[in-house]
């Protein structure tokens, strides 16, 4: 009889890479539903296009290099590039916005490092970088929640917006976000930098009304569904919860301090938490594996320093939102950190 | 705070990172008792079955045992012993595929049972107190009792440790997945398991002993609890089910909270484990006497229909264990002996159960999935999660495929127990446990690398100092060696006196010269750094005078003279030596002359001349960085002339032989020698004035010169230059007499040898061994009316010359050159029908090695060679012509070269040359005589060898042989013979050199030659003349053996004989007879040792 022979173990878990993306890609499902509620369905076209372009450029790259298509395609990476670069871009930005990030996402910043497990940047968040950098004007042009605005936006506007830039009426993007007082609604942390910048008092920024009781409307519960997500994710151990809680606490203490100190130009911790991309960035953004830290003493320093920069650059910075320069600035001190936090392996400093 | 032990009696448990939990699949095997086996058809028993060494066989094939009977005994190093299951006939001793993952073949006993399963006397203790300490551990020892956990440490060592045990720990968690034969051990043999505890604790006297069972086993732990309840240092503790808790390290560290340093053992921190079916054997032992001879197996897995735990015979066969459960195989069936984590899978069914088998798994192929395709890692950091050892697996991995094993190192690589959990979870399956092994695997050959380069480097060293020694005192032997030649000489004055006497008697007259010339020269340089060559310049001059003479003398022979002069055998010798060295010098001159004339009424005579000169300049400079050029001359001249007599016979020859050989060897920095030597032998042997004008016999001048020149630089430098001549000539007049004879030819060989081999960098040593030795043998004919022969001259020369010179790990450079003329010359017979003139025969060699070895892959070598060989061969005029024999030269050349680079490379080279010639020469005549034949052999071996660093051998090997038989026949009546030379010259050149590591080369070359010679004789007039036989042999061994206990050993040895056996029957003897010559030179260095000792 012929036996077949293998190394050991002779069992595994059956976790692999493809079921780990899939269920990142899952718990953002409760974040893009919400905000597809509060921000119109332009965040799912966005998604088609990204995972469209995602697919066809990561087989192109492949083929490219002679490696096998299907099997690297099949583990997901690059839709949850797709899925988290789609979400982070305003749901009606152009088309080619997308197309351009997805493009930079996964031809430069993955597989010109070598592909899945050797790129050394978040791919989304770079992506999102040169797309913040090169087209400012559109990725900052959020729709403020529908429930601000007078009128829905219709799907078919949408992606006439989406795909030729003006609605069926021929107005733009700029027009349509004019609301009914004809003021240009500006995303909750950019209106309080501004508000700040003008002088005015954070409480008193607060007053307009895209902002409730604690953060932004629509914002905040966009939070609230991805720290959902995220905690479905430490509980089926797909990530640990070193990063996303040091990256909090970070934020949440620094900006407690910052308003303690400085009330009137400095909003709360709850703001801080709630705002933006906090909680994507916190439980799918800097938890990405690939350019993240391995060890659990790096990662809670990682995190923190996520979080720390997450607070100087919105508060100190040029930009209204940082999570995505935070977490590409913490990514290149990545290997310095793990250099010097080596877990101690059993037995070695053991007390006699 | 509570101390430990109070923590520990609480119940306090502690946690060891990571770990998994894969399914259990314990309830498949784990709801029936444990079952017995049917008798299988036969048992094979490895002899080895633990960790440690076999046991020692104490049965034979065919022999019948009993159950229980002891296979082997033990034999130190951990060995075991290993018992009959059961009873019945061993049927074979044979290796048979082992349970190991390779299968790979280990001697087994093969044992076919009777079926009647018959005990032998088991002799079973009561009460344990009643036996020693080391009775005690001696029934364990002897029940052949290894760890029944998995790793099969003999349990008889652990059971004596020496140091004191706090904890001891009993091991039942049984934490891999599917195996329940302890659970099923524990819950069947609660007992007698703790029974064998309180063994334990009797032999080792714990300060508690703790019973860790995981807690999905809680049968077990009831049943442990009520067995020990009577013992109050027994705790029985369930601990949290988690892969891999029953690991020694994780379990020491959830029962205790220690770890067990990296390294160590846990005895180190006063901890001691055991398994739990190891316990029971140990009760089994003590209590019942039996022996070692079966365990519980589970036997599990969805092929298996009826999966449980079986009393299996060690020794069983796998295959019995399925088939007994019912085994329906899948496509790409597995089977594990172990666990699903740490169990290998086997090659074949055909393998039996051992010491350490706990279970059987054969798994289909759901339930344990063949491993996916390895997958990119996506440094998810999952294995760091559960990795019990806290160790980065995920790094570990990167560094195993860029083999950067100093970081895997750091990495603490070595701390991974290969519980298999990180691979388990890795969602790219990455077969990580694998690259550890590997990785581990590598590493440790590494290690074992380093640890041999590092004793080969003490080696060298070792070796060098030693060569060093072996120079300085192979110049102390020259010395020695010169005071020696007096001997040989005292020789030859006795055969020159002997042949005076003959010629005394026969009435003859003939004048006799005896000339003596002796030069002493003797220069001690102490202490001076300077060359100093004015000695030089004079020599040089002496020696232009001499070739003047000669040249005069020459053609003084040439008018008619009257009747015979002898000879004047001039011998002279020169014999310079120089030795300056810093420290020390000496010199030593000798020369010693001897002739002998003989003159006679009947003019036969001819005595013989015998001149040797031998110069000998050695010069040694060894000056202490960088100085010191050395340049050498040195000729010797002989002359030899003979006159001619009334009868216009003949005018011998001359020969001359002119060597210059300089030499300068320019050492620079440290350790540099030049040595340098030079011999020469010149034999000079007059003819006859007689009526019946013979021949003049010949000259046979054999000069030789051997320069050697080992210049050593620092650092790949090296010139070298080689230069050799090396001529000969003879001369051979022929005779214009009515009885012309012969004149006899000259064979003049020259040899030049030049070696020279530069070694560089650190740890040069050059070895420089020349020899020569030459034997000439001179053999003047007769005068008379029935002239006959002259016998022949044999020379032989020879030259070994031996260079060895090892560089730092590997290099070295060899130079070999050998060379081995032999000349012979057989003149003819005087009579009326002349005959002819034999022939001369030169060969001349030469031969030039070098290998120059630089490190790092550099190399020079220059060889040059030339040999030349010059024949001259007369004809008679007369009506009777005879014939002429023959020329035979050969020349060759050989040339290698070799070199060897850094790492791993070898040269070799093999050069090898056979020559053979022979001539044989007929004659027409009535009267044929024949002139024999020369033969001349030649060879040349040339051996390099040499060795790299790291395992590379070079070997070099050549041989020559050659060959050359001539054997003349003579029809006539009066037939004559000459008979035969036979030179043999054999060079033998060895030249090992061993390297780091463990190399050797060897070198063996060995010719062997033989030549025969038979003359036969029917005549009246019968005279011969014997023969020369000539034999040298020069042999050189060259072993150069290094690691631990190197030795090096040259052994040169040369033999010659020389036979020569003259018969003179008739009236008119003639006679002469003839010369024997013997030189040997033997030069025997034998160096042994390690570190500097040196016998001689």
């Amino acid at each position: 009889m012929k036996l077949s022979m293998a190394s050991s173990p002779h069992n595994h878990s059956q976790k692999s890479v493809r079921s780990l993306m899939i269920t990142v890609i899952c718990a953002c499902i409760p974040g893009i539903l919400t905000q597809a509620y509060f921000f119109g369905f332009g965040v799912l076209i966005q998604l088609v296009i990204a995972l469209v372009t995602a697919s066809a450029v990561e087989a192109a790259i492949l083929k490219l290099r002679n490696k096998p298509i299907l099997p690297a395609l099949n583990d997901g990476s690059a839709w949850l590039t797709a899925v988290l670069l789609a979400i982070s871009i305003p749901p009606l930005a152009p088309w080619w916005i997308t197309v351009i990030g997805i493009i930079f996402a996964i031809a430069m910043v993955k597989q010109l490092y070598g592909g899945l497990g050797f790129n050394i940047f978040n791919p989304a968040m770079g992506a999102y970088v040169l797309l913040l950098i090169a087209f400012p004007v559109q990725m900052t042009s959020w729709m403020p929640a529908e429930q601000l605005l007078t009128t829905a936006i219709p799907l078919s506007d949408q992606l006439a917006l989406i795909f030729t830039q003006m609605n069926g009426t021929g107005l733009t993007l700029d027009d349509v976000r004019v609301n009914a007082d004809g003021v240009t609604m500006a995303t909750p942390l950019d209106a309080i930098k501004t508000a700040v910048s003008q002088n005015y008092t954070v409480s008193e920024a607060m007053l307009g009304m895209q902002f409730s009781d604690y953060a932004g409307i629509g914002w905040q519960w966009v939070n609230v569904a991805y720290l959902l997500g995220g905690i479905y994710l430490i509980k089926t151990k797909v990530i640990n919860w070193h990063i996303p809680v040091s990256l909090i606490a970070t934020l949440a203490i620094c900006s407690a301090i910052g308003y303690i100190v400085s009330p009137g130009t400095q909003a709360g911790s709850a703001f801080h938490l709630f705002s933006g991309a906090t909680m994507l960035g916190a439980f799918f953004i800097a938890t990405d594996p690939v350019s993240a830290c391995t060890t659990d003493k790096g990662r809670l320093i990682f995190g923190a320093a996520i979080g720390l920069l997450i607070y100087l650059i919105r508060h100190f910075g040029g930009y209204p939102d940082a999570v995505a320069f935070a977490v590409l600035l913490m990514n290149m001190a990545v290997p310095l950190i793990e250099h010097y936090t080596q877990p101690r392996t059993y037995g070695h400093g053991a007390k006699k | 705070m509570d101390t430990l032990l109070e923590q520990i009696e609480r119940g306090t448990l502690w946690q060891f990172p990571g770990g998994i939990h894969p399914p259990q699949q314990k309830t498949l095997s784990n709801h029936k008792p444990i079952a017995r086996l049917a008798l299988p058809s036969k048992l094979v028993l490895p002899l080895k079955q633990h960790i440690g060494a076999n046991g020692q066989l104490i049965v034979n094939k065919g022999q019948h045992v009993l159950k229980g009977q002891a296979l082997t005994q033990p034999s130190g190093n951990w060995s075991l012993p290993i018992h009959a299951p059961t009873s019945g006939e061993i049927t074979d001793i044979a290796p048979m595929p082992s349970a190991h993952p390779s299968a790979l073949p280990e001697l087994s006993i093969i044992l076919t049972p009777d079926g009647e399963d018959t005990w032998a006397e088991l002799t079973p203790t009561s009460n344990i107190e009643q036996l020693s300490h080391h009775a005690l551990i001696e029934l364990i020892h002897n029940a052949g009792i290894a760890g029944m956990g998995g790793a099969g440490f003999p349990t008889y060592i652990k059971a004596d440790s020496q140091r004191p045990v706090e904890f001891f720990i009993v091991n039942g968690v049984e934490c891999e997945p599917y195996i329940t034969a302890d659970d099923m051990l524990m819950r069947e043999h609660a007992e007698q398991i703790v029974q064998g505890i309180e063994i334990m604790q009797h032999l080792l006297t714990p300060t508690i002993t703790i019973i860790g069972i995981e807690d999905n086993k809680p049968e077990a732990v009831e049943a442990l609890q009520l067995a020990s309840q009577h013992n109050s240092n027994i705790i029985v503790r369930a601990i949290p089910t988690v892969y891999p808790s029953g690991g020694e390290k994780q379990l020491i560290k959830v029962l205790t909270s220690q770890e067990v340093p990296s390294g160590g053992i846990p005895a180190d921190i006063g901890v001691l484990v055991q398994n739990v079916g190891t316990l029971f054997a140990i009760s089994e032992a003590v209590f019942k006497g039996k022996p070692l001879i079966e365990r519980v197996v589970t036997v599990t897995g969805s092929t298996i229909t009826d999966a449980r735990n079986v009393w299996a015979l060690i020794g069983t066969e796998i295959k019995h264990l399925l088939d007994s459960q019912g085994f329906e195989p899948v496509d790409a069936q597995r089977v594990v002996m172990g666990g699903p984590m740490m169990g290998f899978t086997l090659p074949t069914v055909r393998i039996p159960v051992v010491k350490t088998t706990n279970c059987i798994l054969a798994p289909d192929n759901s339930e344990l999935a063949h491993a996916g395709e390895e997958k990119a890692c996506i440094r998810c950091s999952a294995c760091a999660d559960v990795c019990p050892q806290t160790l980065l697996p995920q790094q570990l991995q990167w560094f195993a495929k860029g083999k950067e094993y100093d970081k895997l190192e750091s990495y603490n690589l070595f701390d991974c127990i290969e519980c298999g959990a990180c691979s388990y979870v890795c969602p790219s399956e990455i077969p990580l446990v694998q690259y550890y092994r590997v990785a581990k695997a590598e590493i440790r050959e590494q290690k074992i690398e380093q640890i041999n380069a590092e004793r080969a480097k003490v080696r060298f060293e070792a070796r060098k100092a030693r060569l060093e020694q072996e120079q300085e005192e192979r110049k102390n032997r020259h010395s020695r060696s010169s005071s020696r030649s007096a001997k040989p000489a005292a020789e030859k004055a006795k055969v020159a006196d002997a042949l005076s006497r003959v010629a005394q008697k026969q009435g003859e007259q003939s004048a006799v010269q005896a000339a003596i010339e002796r030069a002493k020269a003797k220069k001690m340089a102490d202490g001076s750094l300077a060359p100093d060559n004015s000695e030089m310049m004079q020599e040089r001059e002496k020696r232009k005078e001499q070739a003047r003479q000669y040249k005069a003398q020459k053609q003084n022979d040439d008018t008619p003279s009257d009747s015979k002069t002898a000879v004047a055998a001039a011998i002279a010798r020169a014999k310079a030596k120089k030795a300056a060295q810093l420290a020390e010098s000496d010199a030593l001159t000798e020369t010693k002359s001897t002739d002998t004339k003989t003159n006679e009424a009947d003019p036969r005579k001819a005595s013989v001349a015998a001149a040797i000169a031998r110069a000998k300049a050695k010069k040694a400079a060894k000056l202490e960085q960088n100085d010191d050029a050395e340049e050498q001359a040195q000729t010797s001249d002989s002359l030899t002339d003979t006159p001619a007599e009334p009868d216009p016979r003949k005018a011998a020859v001359a020969a001359a032989i002119a060597r210059a050989k300089a030499k300068k060897a320019a050492k620079l920095e440290q350790n540099d020698d030049a040595e340098e030597l030079a011999q020469t032998s010149v034999i000079d042997t007059p003819a006859e004035p007689d009526p019946d004008p013979r021949k003049a016999v010949v000259a046979a001048a054999i000069a030789r010169a051997k320069a050697k020149k080992a210049a050593k630089l620092e650092q790949s430098n090296d010139a070298e230059e080689l230069a050799q001549t090396s001529d000969s000539v003879t001369d051979t007049p022929a005779e214009p007499d009515p009885d012309p004879r012969k004149a006899a030819v000259a064979a003049a060989i020259a040899r030049a040898k030049a070696k020279k081999a530069a070694k560089l960098e650190q740890s040069n040593d050059a070895e420089e061994l020349a020899q020569t030795s030459d034997s000439v043998i001179d053999t003047p004919a007769e005068p008379d009316p029935d002239p006959r022969k002259a016998a022949v001259a044999a020379a032989i020369a020879r030259a070994k010359a031996k260079k060895a010179a090892k560089l730092e790990q590997s290099n070295d450079a060899e130079e070999l050159a050998q060379t081995s003329d032999s000349v012979i010359d057989t003149p003819a017979e005087p009579d009326p029908d002349p005959r002819k003139a034999a022939v001369a025969a030169a060969i001349a060699r030469a031969k030039a090695k070098k290998a120059a070895k630089l490190e790092q892959s550099n190399d020079a070598e220059e060889l040059a060679q030339t040999s030349d060989s010059v024949i001259d061969t007369p004809a008679e005029p007369d009506p009777d012509p005879r014939k002429a024999a023959v020329a035979a030269a050969i020349a060759r050349a050989k040339a290698k070269k070799a070199a060897k680079l850094e790492q791993s490379n070898d040269a070799e080279e093999l050069a090898q040359t056979s020559d053979s010639v022979i001539d044989t020469p007929a004659e027409p005549d009535p009267d044929p005589r024949k002139a024999a034949v020369a033969a001349a052999i030649a060879r040349a071996k040339a051996k390099k060898a040499a060795k790299l660093e790291q395992s590379n051998d070079a070997e070099e090997l050549a041989q020559t042989s050659d060959s050359v038989i001539d054997t003349p026949a003579e029809p006539d009546p009066d037939p004559r013979k000459a008979a035969v030379a036979a030179a043999i010259a054999r060079a033998k050149a060895k030249k090992a050199a061993k390297l780091e590591q463990s190399n050797d080369a060897e070198e063996l070359a060995q010719t062997s030659d033989s030549v025969t010679d038979t003359p036969a004789e029917p005549d009246p007039d019968p005279r011969k003349a014997a023969v020369a036989a000539a034999i040298a042999r020069a042999k050189a061994k060259k072993a150069a053996k290094l690691e631990q206990s190197n030795d090096a050993e040259e052994l040169a040895q040369t033999s010659d004989s020389v036979t020569d056996t003259p018969a003179e029957p008739d009236p008119d003897p003639r006679k002469a007879a003839v010369a024997a010559a013997i030189a040997r030179a033997k030069a025997k260095k034998k160096l042994k040792e390690q570190k500097g000792n040196d016998p001689s």
